[in-house]
């Protein structure tokens, strides 16, 4: 008998995409339970037991000194009540056994705001992600291109990814060339904002936010820790399309559940 | 000593907060050639020193795209400094959250507060760069403003706006026993809003034997306390006790008379009642007019709620925080409705004057762009950052709300029939029931709120109404309560908001019979507030619960746990009395029920005399497609994707349709349909209605037509006719007359009259009104200049669509599918856009004929529902011309109109068919294959005009064959995209 793959969805502080991140967990097969932040500070609830982690999208704290600055601060020094230990830490050893990470929108920024990716080092931010350039939140449809010789597992199998982005602060900046090259050297930018020939672009809107060398997201090394500013669990169902009723028929599923059933899959042959 | 902290973005990278505050800077200064740049600093200062850089570069500071800078400037570069910072006492989210991540970081809890520093690159005299800061960028009503030449910027100290509080927190008592001059100028001065008459009612009050003899044994004097003279202005306020809606009303018209006791009784909660009798058990109404929001039934496991508000006042004053504050607000009454419900979409409509408004501004109002940009940005931060969808609205432009905005905002939530094995949309409070106030700390802020709103705007209206909500700080209080009522851990939950406290605790004590408020309990902000003010703070993000004793602990447990500070302010009693002490002293004592009921109804007089415009005939444009583009870029009609795209509007991940449709997702969609629940196909469909223009000509029809348009928008989209349910909110101007208001009687007829036709019109189309609001002094008095809104009537429609793969939306799907029209077109161009364009009012404004337009809806619903219809779409603003062409450019395919197959009435022109708003008309495209079907379904009703075409254009022919427009679809929709493309 395969095991129960368990995920976790942390919400609280302004999360606030984490019913419909469970959602597309569970269509996908897992179990998951969304847990408040303050639930595992306590110690109620620890991240150890579970093999997904999911940072769903929100304001972590308002956005107020920039997206996910305050929650960098609060992963790494808010101890857990039980063991005096950080999530950091928490979060490393999960990284460790090799569990897999998804960071979606305020998530992606959390992941790159504490250097958990690109990762290397662990901890150390080389990349960020900052105001839009048009200087709005903008809620819209992109079209994603996959880089299909990244190692991330969450987009194997896929071409091309159609959900919306929403935020006002998705543009992905690196802290140097050198950052840039080693990431699509390695080729862990795994999404692309794309145009309708599906090539990586930097006009607006494709691109709606003026990401360098049009990156949507990354992951690390191992493929196995993903973060996206575009909302894969926006678009669980067929009818989350903008433009579902011109169909003459429609797909069983939203195209956003593929980086789940991936997730799932990936874990199902480890586990 | 003070740190002052300055985090920049590093020079090498694109600047956008920068170029957006100087794209805005050039609009207003458009002759502001020398300024080149503007770059944006955050300002952090904190009031301490000895603060370890590390520990501020962890907290302020981004490595990769920011540089920071301790005490000293971070950039030389430039000519002018502004730096913009809060007033004493405003809420600042930024500080706040600065102050928690350095507390994280360092241990020490050190207030911080936040600023905004622009650097002016261009030399510019220093009034202007004053005038830019004062104009543009700071409202100086909560911003304190410096302005600093480069050269004087290394002196610059951190800005501390620390509250300092002088008077001492006292209770004092005032006398009533005076003339009727001096008690007018009580109530003035106190902001009170309570009449003479009302003073009198309070001073017979304290007269009587039995309240003097109970006053003394508890220790009060006969003469009442500001705590107590505060909370009755408060509760008697025409913002809370509805005393226009209550009055006793003689309504004259034409020399007939009618006595009307309460618009309210007879013609809401009376229609609504007689309704419910009709449906019987199709009746979906669960809990009306008793709650904070209607409570609807949903389906066998779950209810709606369903609540609009408004905050025009505020959003005048400071149209950010305003607005803020409103969507935020309107959040926590379906929140705080029966046990308590999670919130699934908001809806905003906002009434402005033009953005391109250029005459000279009247004292003290804001130049409508501002007020525009403002609001937006208000709903925008207070629905994205509560993830709450914002799924549905509009915008109505009209000059007459330069004096005050309308901003409306609604919310609805679901909640499981049951909670805990008992009726969740039910209340109960046992006496003992300890009262809990969770969430944010009571300030200064919205103090009078609620009085406040009770009047016109006028000069001096006070500041300390103006509140700055906090959606995060919500947040983390909604994700706390949702846990709480599913542990069954309190008894009953109610949000404060206008009134604060006094509201909050005075209507729940009203479940128990009595209650007793420790004032000295609450925690607040800073020191120095009098009881009276801790009492009608309306400081934000604040709920009161009823908790059994033996529930205290866990709650408060779990409330720590979760961040969220919860306090035991008193105890629900059935002592009979709003009871409240400080120190341990009575400070109030009243009885429950003079508080409740002991304010006199108002007697008004209402008097209608139609308004007669003379008959023009319709002027014939020379060019007709060049009047479409015309019409399709009016402020009323034009995109609003603008704003649209700022707002999230499919969080929570259920949307459906979304309020951007079509080919290339710009379509204007009529309403919205979501999915609440994941795991279900079953849908929320909600609409709104709105046509102020009409109420020029007469606000019966207005309001049928606002209802009518609403459920039109409903039915388009795939909404079950026979399962939908209302909401009312109305902005009137002042309709009490008086010296300074001569017009008020003729007004109050408008507004019984509106009334009249809702209770008509909801009872026609079997749809109950379940909440609403009004709001009723919305003038503004500067100077000699008054200015008044137009009398309107918000209706919003919530209901449910059985399966929303049947939803279909506005944009034209296929060449080769035929275009009907459903409804008969008349001559009906009164108040109309059209003839607003030219300048005129017309006539003969649409009037609704609810029989057969209800039968339309229902046979639609079965066409949607079996499949038959590819797009349907209400013809309402700029008539059936507009609708053929946002279908046509939303779809991007071209459509073929002859308007001689239209059913008219005889002796139409082409332009009057083309731009007649008569109501409950809606265009739909069906396929060839399904067309005698549709034709069998909807007999003489449905008259086929024309088909979809695969060439861009949109071509219409006149009734005698000729084209009379032909014309490019890039063409109508970048007319219709270029008015607020901001």
């Amino acid at each position: 008998m395969t095991q129960q793959i368990r995920s976790l969805v942390i919400t609280g502080y302004g999360t606030n995409c984490e019913m419909e991140m469970a959602h597309a967990c569970r269509k996908a097969g897992a179990a998951a339970d969304i847990v408040h932040l303050s639930e595992i500070l306590s110690g109620k609830y620890a991240v150890a037991d579970y093999h997904f982690l999911n940072l769903a999208g929100g304001f972590l704290d308002g956005d107020d000194l920039g997206s996910a600055q305050v929650e960098n601060v609060r992963l790494k020094y808010a101890r857990i009540k039980t063991t005096g230990r950080t999530l950091f830490d928490e979060i490393q050893a999960f990284i460790g056994r090799g569990m897999i990470i998804l960071g979606v929108c305020n998530g992606f920024q959390v992941l790159v705001k504490s250097g958990i990716l690109p990762g290397n080092p662990l901890g150390k931010r080389r990349v960020s992600l900052t105001f839009n350039d048009s200087a709005k939140f903008e809620d819209r449809w992109v079209r994603l291109k996959v880089n299909r010789e990244s190692p991330c597992i969450f987009t194997r199998g896929l071409e091309s990814l159609t959900v919306p982005v929403r935020h006002g602060e998705g543009k992905f900046v690196c802290d140097s060339e050198e950052t840039l090259r080693e990431i699509t050297q390695a080729n862990l930018n795994a999404l692309s904002y794309a145009d309708a020939s599906l090539s990586p672009t930097m006009e607006y809107p494709c691109n709606p936010n003026g990401s360098a060398g049009a990156i949507a997201g990354i992951c690390d090394r191992s493929g196995r820790i993903f973060g996206l500013m575009p909302h894969p669990e926006a678009f669980t169902h067929p009818t989350n399309h903008p433009s579902w009723t011109r169909l003459e028929t429609l797909p069983e599923k939203g195209e956003g559940m593929a980086i789940f059933d991936n997730a799932v899959q990936f874990l199902t042959g480890i586990l | 000593m003070a740190t002052r902290v300055e985090v920049g973005l590093k020079p090498h990278l694109f600047d956008a907060r920068g170029e957006r505050v100087k794209r805005q800077i050039l609009h207003a200064f458009p002759q502001l050639s020398p300024l080149e740049k503007i770059s944006c600093l955050d300002i952090y200062s904190i009031d301490s020193d000895g603060l370890k850089g590390e520990w501020l570069e962890e907290a302020f500071c981004d490595p990769v795209i920011q540089d920071i800078s301790v005490g000293s400037l971070l950039r030389s570069d430039f000519c002018w400094y502004i730096e913009i910072g809060y007033k004493p006492g405003v809420t600042d989210n930024v500080g706040n959250s600065a102050r928690y991540a350095l507390k994280l970081i360092s241990g020490k809890d050190i207030p911080v507060f936040s600023s905004r520093a622009y650097l002016l690159h261009g030399s510019l005299p220093r009034d202007l760069v004053e005038s830019i800061a004062e104009d543009c960028l700071a409202n100086e009503l909560i911003q304190h403003i410096r302005v600093f030449p480069v050269d004087e910027c290394p002196a610059i100290e951190p800005y501390i706006p620390r509250v300092t509080m002088l008077h001492k927190a006292e209770v004092e008592t005032v006398s009533l026993a005076l003339s009727d001059e001096a008690l007018l100028k009580l109530s003035q001065e106190r902001t009170l809003a309570l009449t003479v008459e009302e003073l009198k009612v309070i001073a017979r009050y304290l007269e009587d034997r039995e309240v003097r003899a109970h006053r003394r044994s508890v220790g009060l004097t006969e003469t009442i306390t500001d705590v107590e003279l505060e909370a009755l202005a408060q509760t008697w306020s025409e913002h809370c006790k509805h005393k226009i809606f209550n009055a006793d009303i003689r309504y004259e018209e034409q020399g007939h008379i009618t006595e009307i006791s309460s618009l309210f009784s007879t013609y809401i909660k009376g229609s609504t009642s007689e309704i419910r009798r009709l449906l019987g058990p199709e009746d979906i109404c669960v809990s009306v007019f008793t709650d904070n929001a209607g409570v609807i039934r949903f389906n066998e496991d779950y209810n709606l709620v369903f609540k609009v508000e408004t905050h025009n006042s505020p959003s005048a004053l400071d149209p950010y925080g305003g607005a803020l504050t409103g969507i935020v607000g309107v959040n926590r009454d379906p929140f705080g409705t029966g046990m308590g419900s999670k919130l699934i979409f908001n809806t905003d409509v906002f009434c402005f004057a033009s953005p391109f408004y250029t005459s000279e501004l009247p004292p003290k109002i804001l130049h409508p762009r501002r007020i525009f940009e403002g609001v937006r940005e208000g709903v925008e931060h207070g629905g994205n950052k509560s993830g709450i969808p914002t799924v549905n609205g509009c915008i109505v432009f009209d000059e007459r709300y330069l004096g005050k905005p309308l901003v409306y905002c609604g919310t609805a939530g679901i909640m499981p029939r049951e909670v805990g094995g008992e009726p969740s949309h039910l209340k109960k409070i046992k006496p003992g029931d300890r009262i809990v106030m969770s969430g944010g700390r009571i300030g200064k802020d919205g103090i009078h709120g609620a009085t406040f709103s009770s009047e016109e705007l006028h000069e001096a209206s006070p500041t300390s109404a103006v509140q700055i909500g906090d959606p995060i700080t919500q947040k983390k209080l909604t994700d706390f309560l949702l846990k709480a009522r599913d542990l069954g851990i309190y008894r009953a939950i109610t949000d404060n908001g206008a009134g604060g406290l006094s509201s909050s605790v005075g209507e729940m004590a009203t479940l128990s019979g009595g209650c007793t408020i420790e004032l000295d309990k609450p925690p607040l902000k800073y020191v120095g507030l009098s009881p009276w003010e801790i009492l009608l703070s309306e400081a934000q993000e604040r709920m009161t619960l009823a908790v059994p004793e033996e529930q205290v602990p866990a709650f408060l447990a779990l409330s720590s746990q979760m961040d969220v500070e919860s306090t035991v302010i008193g105890t629900f009693t059935d002592s009979g009395f709003f009871h409240c002490t400080y120190a341990g002293r009575t400070v109030c004592c009243l009885h429950l029920d003079f508080l409740h009921d002991g304010l006199p109804k108002m007697q008004l007089t209402a008097r209608w005399n139609p308004v007669i415009h003379e008959d023009l005939p319709t002027p014939v444009p020379a060019d007709h497609a060049g009047k479409l583009c015309e019409m399709l870029g009016r402020l009323n009609i034009c995109s609003k994707e603008f704003v649209i795209r700022q707002y999230d509007h499919e969080v929570q991940g259920g949307s459906v349709v979304k309020p951007l449709v079509g080919l290339s997702c710009d379509g204007p969609s009529d309403a919205a349909v979501i999915r609440p629940l994941l795991d279900s196909t079953e849908g929320v469909v909600v609409a709104n209605g709105i046509v102020p223009r009409y109420s020029d000509l007469d606000t019966y029809h207005m309001a049928a037509c606002a209802l009518d348009e609403a459920l039109r928008n409903y039915v388009c989209v795939g909404g079950n006719p026979d399962r939908w349910a209302s909401l009312d909110n109305f902005c009137w101007c002042d309709p009490v007359q008086s010296e300074k208001n001569p017009d008020g009687e003729f007004k109050l007829a408008q507004l019984v009259r509106a009334n009249q036709a809702l209770s008509a019109y909801t009872r026609a189309f079997r749809c109950p009104l379940i909440s609403g609001k009004d709001s009723m002094k919305n003038d503004y008095i500067g100077g000699d200049i008054k200015i008044s809104i137009p009398p309107t009537l918000l209706v919003s429609v919530i209901g449910r669509i059985d399966d929303v793969f049947t939803a279909v939306t506005m944009d034209v799907k296929l060449p080769g599918d035929l275009v009907y029209v459903l409804g008969r077109t008349k001559r009906e161009l009164g108040g109309s856009e059209y003839l607003a364009s030219l300048g005129m009012t017309g006539t003969v404004v649409p009037e609704v004929d609810a029989k057969t337009a209800l039968e339309r809806y229902r046979t639609l619903h079965r066409a949607i529902s079996g499949g038959l219809i590819r797009a349907a779409h209400d013809i309402s603003d700029g008539g059936l011309a507009v609708c053929l062409a946002e279908m046509a450019f939303a779809g991007g395919f071209g459509m073929e109109i002859d308007l001689g197959k239209i059913s008219a009435d005889p002796g139409l022109l082409d332009t009057e068919i083309l731009y007649s708003e008569t109501a409950s008309r809606i265009v739909i495209e069906v396929k060839p294959e399904d067309a005698s079907r549709v034709e069998a379904l909807f007999g003489g009703d449905a008259a086929c005009i024309g088909s979809i075409t695969p060439q861009g254009r949109l071509t219409i022919r006149s009734q005698d064959s000729s084209v009379i427009i032909d014309e490019d679809l890039t063409a109508l929709k970048s007319a219709w995209k270029a008015t607020l493309d901001f």
